[in-house]
């Protein structure tokens, strides 16, 4: 005997095999993004007040928006090409989905710009105390070189909402943005401003140097930074994989077993809607992660 | 054999075409598409798991009963392989903590999920329904070489520097996080490839009883065993995911210095951690306990479904209340995703939570009390035959029942205070799942091994290894429940003995009176017999496939189920002929039949009443 309802679907349930699995499979990553989105809650309640960045201080809004663009594209070009195979266009097919994997590829370069981003930029605490952040120039053994951008970066003013008593004086902007709890364990950190000279009192610009010596923690922006970027690299990590597992999946049926739909169209198709249940999917996620990461 | 070809090519995207001559060795054994083989393969790498899970306590048990003394037999051993943990033979704090980390991580996901839901599901469900095979065939396989990497992985972290995970089966962070160790690490990955490899085998399921039933195989025809495989399957697909993510943020927080579960002002070995901080314990109880407590009833769903098909059997009489066991187990199965929080009223979460918690856990006692009455109910006035299977089957019954009724009193906030974490915890889930599900696979064994080798296994020996295990177990765990509500706690390394006789006049504190200390050795001495006990069975497996009393038939138990219709062993595609329902799975002693038996393949019988009646039925419709 063999394997009913591969391609046909079962007259009773009204689906073939496959696309019964793809809806079970999305249930299951239902609950496993579900999960981290539950996670991502509990941490932001439970976070000490003022440590948590608001919209638009930790990360920059404009790739975040462009990529959600970019997603929502490739999820309309992934039914056009089901579509166009539904009406025996291969060639309509061919184009819609090239679409699909680019906009995926665009997706992932704008995802790596923004972790590089994250990566290069490093908060210091020098040994007097003061504290420093700003994009890495170059790292040594004997000195570091930050460059800093001044005390109007969007980036690097976070947190003085839930500080207004910090914003008095000070002004604002020259707050850390997180105060991750490694700073609160140093004396004297938490009120401190970010890049001003504790002997000159002047707010520094462009490049600065730092000894080696003088520096007591240096830390970049990484998942090991504070809660909040340990959940956007997290979720934005796992959602990154599922967008390159997806992109390939549909790159394979759309490459190199393309030859099926000469020899099996009807199965041919259905791996198409199935590729592209996940696609849809992927495309949702994202649209949960924007808004959570971004703009709340 | 056909079928296997075209298994494959509905699965294999790369469009292989190279399956058309005979398997040869590694095809038919290793890398098989076949559910029956991949059962199989389930089958040994768990019961040997099994095996391996009850050495790990069997070396706690002597720390536990004589604390400090050498471990008989396999101390020195222990001493050459792992080194100064087991100094002079002497179980050290270290390997005590591994060993019983070790022991819940293997039973629970290496040993009995593999078994009840994997081995005995790959081979019995397909079969049941009537269908060819698995839906996904390859998606089988990958399922369990993500299962075997798994095993392989948490294996190995016995051996390499630091041991194995320290922290208990339920990694609580931060102590799971701080403890320097790789063992955890590995663990962590592992248990991703194992919920991996249980999310691809549940997919399977769910796709193969929907979409695979043969024609006539309506939902209410369905054996109850499949109904009961079905809800496992929802419980791992939907349950598991969460662990999932909860590992890979634990695994975030050993491996890229997160905090995830690492709250702020974590000292460590007397130093603040350096450490982000901000995160919460609480929140890996919360991601731990949602798959933690569906689990149970991943546990123990598919054995009260094997014992539900071998009671029917051998009663000889239909199930009683066959709908309602299945409206049953489908509430438990909702029902099980609402109450994990009870594992946690310790933790300070609040008495709103905990009420809630509460009613929803005692809510949860009354399907289970449904599934349970109906088997009972469904002995009376049945002609019972007494083999191995119903011996099994029959003890399950009692022993679940003990399980269950003494969570009650775990389920209350109020008496957990008591309870919590104490000797009447291990108690209780013991009496679920040892005495309770693993007498279920005994049973299944016995029951399907003639099914699956054409022989039956030697009934002596088996009543043997069935009275054995039923004394000794029931030795192991009854005298925990009277040492649990005397105190003793469940994680120490000596069993209490520290404690014992500790009485200060001044506080009014006393400890653990000495004679549940002394109840430690009896435990002992009963858990190495019960392992005495399991040799008749381990031999009667292996010698019964050469020398076992040959099955005369196909169906030589009598039964009315599909996978007693097929040839023995079954074949690739198993039924050699159009297989069609005409009936319900438990239709014995029906007045008019021939035989005491009608399968549900067989066709109407215009004679017999129950016939008569089904299609007027139908014919009214």
């Amino acid at each position: 005997m063999e394997i009913p309802f591969t391609t046909k679907p079962r007259p009773d349930t009204g689906l073939y095999n496959a696309k019964i699995g793809i809806w079970l499979f999305l249930a299951s990553e239902v609950m496993l993004f579900g999960a981290l989105f539950s996670a991502y809650i509990m941490l932001r309640i439970g976070a000490p007040e003022g440590t948590w960045p608001l919209p638009g201080k930790m990360l920059m809004t404009f790739p975040g928006a462009f990529n959600t663009a970019v997603l929502i594209i490739s999820s309309v070009t992934v039914v056009l090409a089901w579509a166009s195979l539904k009406f025996g266009n291969f060639a309509q097919y061919k184009k819609f989905q090239a679409v699909t994997i680019a906009c995926a590829g665009i997706f992932m370069c704008v995802k790596a710009y923004e972790y590089h981003d994250k990566f290069t930029h490093y908060s210091i605490v020098k040994k007097d105390g003061s504290l420093w952040d700003g994009h890495l120039v170059e790292k040594n053994d004997e000195f570091v070189i930050l460059e800093i951008h001044g005390g109007h970066d969007e980036a690097h003013e976070g947190g003085h909402d839930a500080h207004p008593h910090e914003a008095d004086g000070h002004g604002a902007g020259h707050q850390a943005v997180v105060q991750p709890a490694a700073y609160l364990t140093i004396k004297g950190s938490k009120d401190a401003v970010v890049n001003v000279d504790p002997k000159t009192g002047e707010h520094a610009h462009g490049e600065v140097r730092f000894e080696q010596s003088e520096i007591l923690k240096m830390v970049n922006y990484g998942p090991w930074h504070s809660s909040y970027l340990a959940i956007y690299f997290t979720l934005t990590g796992l959602h990154a994989l599922h967008v390159c597992g997806g992109a390939l999946v549909i790159f394979m049926i759309w490459g190199p077993l393309s030859k099926m739909w000469e020899t099996d169209r009807e199965r041919y198709i259905n791996r198409v809607e199935v590729s592209g249940l996940f696609w849809h999917f992927v495309d949702l996620v994202w649209i949960f992660l924007f808004p959570l990461l971004y703009l709340l | 054999m056909q079928a296997t070809t075209k298994a494959d090519e509905i699965v294999d995207a790369h469009g292989h075409d190279e399956h058309h001559h005979e398997p040869g060795f590694w095809q038919k054994y290793i890398f098989s598409t076949d559910h029956k083989m991949i059962g199989i393969q389930y089958g040994v790498t768990s019961l040997l798991f099994l095996l391996f899970g009850f050495f790990l306590i069997g070396c706690m048990r002597w720390q536990i009963a004589y604390p400090g003394q050498p471990i008989p037999v396999v101390g020195g051993l222990l001493e050459t392989i792992l080194g100064d943990v087991c100094k002079g033979g002497v179980m050290q704090p270290e390997l005590y903590n591994s060993f019983g980390a070790m022991h819940g991580t293997i039973m629970v996901f290496m040993a009995v999920v593999p078994l009840v839901f994997a081995a005995f599901g790959n081979y019995v469900v397909p079969l049941m329904i009537g269908a060819p095979d698995m839906c996904f065939p390859r998606l089988n396989m990958a399922s369990f070489d993500f299962f075997f990497l798994g095993c392989v992985l948490m294996f190995t972290s016995f051996f390499i520097p630091g041991g194995a995970a320290q922290a208990g089966w339920t990694s609580y962070s931060p102590l799971a996080t701080s403890i320097p160790t790789d063992g955890q690490t590995l663990w962590l990955i592992s248990m991703v490839l194992l919920i991996t490899s249980s999310l691809l085998g549940a997919v399977n399921f769910i796709a193969t009883i929907i979409q695979l039933r043969a024609p006539g195989m309506t939902w209410m025809r369905l054996p109850f065993f499949v109904w009961a495989q079905f809800v496992t399957a929802f419980l791992l697909l939907l349950a598991f995911p969460p662990l999932e993510t909860a590992g890979l943020m634990q695994l975030m927080d050993k491996v890229a210095g997160t905090s995830f579960f690492l709250p702020s002002g974590l000292m460590v070995g007397g130093a603040p951690a350096d450490i982000s901080g901000g995160g919460s314990p609480l929140l890996w109880q919360h991601l731990f306990w949602f798959l933690g407590h569906p689990e149970v009833y991943v546990l123990i769903l598919p054995a009260i479904g094997m014992v539900c098909e071998i009671l029917a059997n051998n009663a000889r009489k239909p199930i009683y209340g066959y709908k309602t066991m299945v409206y049953g187990v489908m509430v438990l199965g909702f029902l099980s995703f609402i109450v994990w929080a009870h594992h946690m009223y310790l933790t300070g979460m609040g008495n709103t939570i905990s009420s809630f918690f509460q009613t929803t856990t005692m809510i949860i006692s009354i399907p289970s009390v449904i599934l349970l009455t109906c088997l009972f109910i469904s002995l009376w006035g049945g002609s019972i035959r007494f083999n191995t299977p119903m011996m099994f089957a029959l003890a399950f019954l009692p022993m679940f029942g003990i399980g269950g009724l003494t969570g009650l009193p775990l389920g209350f906030a109020y008496s957990d205070i008591q309870l919590h974490d104490t000797y009447y915890v291990i108690a209780h889930f013991h009496y679920v799942v040892a005495p309770g599900t693993i007498f279920g696979v005994f049973a299944g064994i016995y029951y399907w091994y003639p099914k699956a080798t054409g022989r039956f296994m030697n009934e002596f020996w088996g009543k043997v290894h069935f009275w054995g295990s039923f004394l000794f177990m029931n030795a192991v765990f009854q005298p925990m429940f009277a040492q649990g509500m005397a105190g003793i706690h469940r994680r120490m390394y000596d069993g209490g003995a520290t404690y014992a006789g500790f009485a200060d006049p001044e506080t009014g504190v006393v400890s653990v009176p000495l004679k549940f200390i002394e109840m430690n050795k009896g435990i002992t001495l009963a858990a190495f017999m019960l392992g005495i006990v399991q040799i008749p069975f381990i031999l009667n497996f292996f010698l019964s496939m050469k020398n076992g009393k040959k099955a005369e038939s196909d169906n030589p138990w009598g039964s009315t189920t599909l996978e007693w219709q097929t040839p023995t062993p079954p074949p690739h595609g198993n039924f050699d002929k159009e297989i069609r329902v005409y009936r319900g799975p438990y239709e014995y002693s029906v007045p008019g039949a021939d035989a005491d038996f009608t399968p549900q393949n067989e066709p109407r019988n215009p004679d017999a009443q129950a016939d008569k009646q089904e299609a007027a039925a139908e014919s009214s419709k």
